[in-house]
């Protein structure tokens, strides 16, 4: 079972509390953008084997947006944080940074 | 006026607890700057308590105020009253980015009493409903079942659900479904 804990409301909610968003951290490319800008940001996503920086909602609860970084080899779950930010906090890619050394680093 | 009835009509099951219709409750929904002076002072004037910390729900002779979110207050105040109260609010607020909403028809509450409540809500709902992380003036917002509900206790004999009106009665057959004599875990007990 996935618990995440929301940086809103403190709970430590458990996946069945949660609705997932994707992908985070992605840039909205809308009207007037070039077709291939707008392509990645309709299509494109990373899918990566490790680090992966999610959105989800605390829809049983506060019914806030936020941000939770996972493993998605091992679903470790490296922290969670408010989604009013447009890249995750420095002291949670630290973290990461130390528990997987080959990590590339967060790219937007 | 319409004749106001609350979701079940006072509809009340004894089983392993008892679970009962809390009848017409005064509800209304506040957002806004929770950390603002102007709305502190708002609800303080209206039920008489403070604003309550991240998931509390603070309790006063004149009503409750419960947190329900970072910019949502969830006021408890005699049905009767509900609008005298809402419109006080708006006067006390005018001008401040605020609203507020009687919701009283919109919601359902239930009292459940007897030492299984933990049990009962741990049968639908992933909350940790253990003393040390669950105690009395904590409010939870939470599944029960597949419903979102918000509960907390007001003894540790005594607890009330809230949830959406239109799915009050299932809610309610829930309740009395997890509540049958002989069905508790008994593992908060």
């Amino acid at each position: 079972m996935l618990l995440l804990t929301c940086p809103y409301c403190g709970v430590e909610a458990d996946e069945t509390e949660l609705t997932p968003g994707g992908e985070a951290h992605l840039t909205r490319h809308g009207a007037g953008s070039s077709d291939d800008d707008f392509e990645t940001y309709l299509f494109m996503r990373k899918n990566p084997k490790g680090v992966h920086f999610e959105r989800w909602r605390h829809a049983y609860g506060c019914g806030k947006w936020f941000h939770a970084a996972r493993c998605t080899m091992t679903l470790e779950v490296f922290g969670t944080y408010k989604a009013q930010t447009f890249e995750p906090p420095k002291a949670l890619i630290n973290n990461i940074k130390k528990k997987r050394p080959d990590w590339e680093g967060f790219v937007k | 006026m319409s004749n106001a009835v609350s979701a079940v009509q006072g509809a009340s099951f004894k089983g392993s607890i008892s679970v009962k219709d809390a009848g017409l409750q005064g509800m209304i929904t506040l957002r806004g700057d929770l950390g603002s002076d102007t709305l502190a002072k708002a609800v303080k004037a209206a039920v008489g308590v403070t604003v309550p910390g991240v998931g509390k729900i603070n309790t006063g002779k004149k009503g409750s105020a419960a947190w329900m979110s970072p910019d949502e207050l969830f006021l408890l105040v005699d049905y009767a009253t509900a609008d005298t109260v809402v419109a006080k609010l708006e006067k006390a607020i005018t001008g401040a980015h605020v609203l507020a909403v009687n919701v009283s028809d919109a919601r359902a509450v239930f009292n459940l009493e007897g030492v299984g409540i933990r049990d009962v809500l741990a049968k639908g709902s992933p909350a940790d409903m253990s003393t040390s992380a669950f105690a009395i003036g904590d409010l939870r917002r939470t599944r029960l079942g597949q419903l979102p509900v918000a509960f907390w206790l007001d003894s540790d004999t005594t607890a009330t659900v809230v949830c959406f009106r239109s799915v009050g009665e299932h809610v309610f057959n829930w309740l009395k479904a997890a509540a049958q004599k002989g069905t508790l875990p008994k593992y908060y007990i």
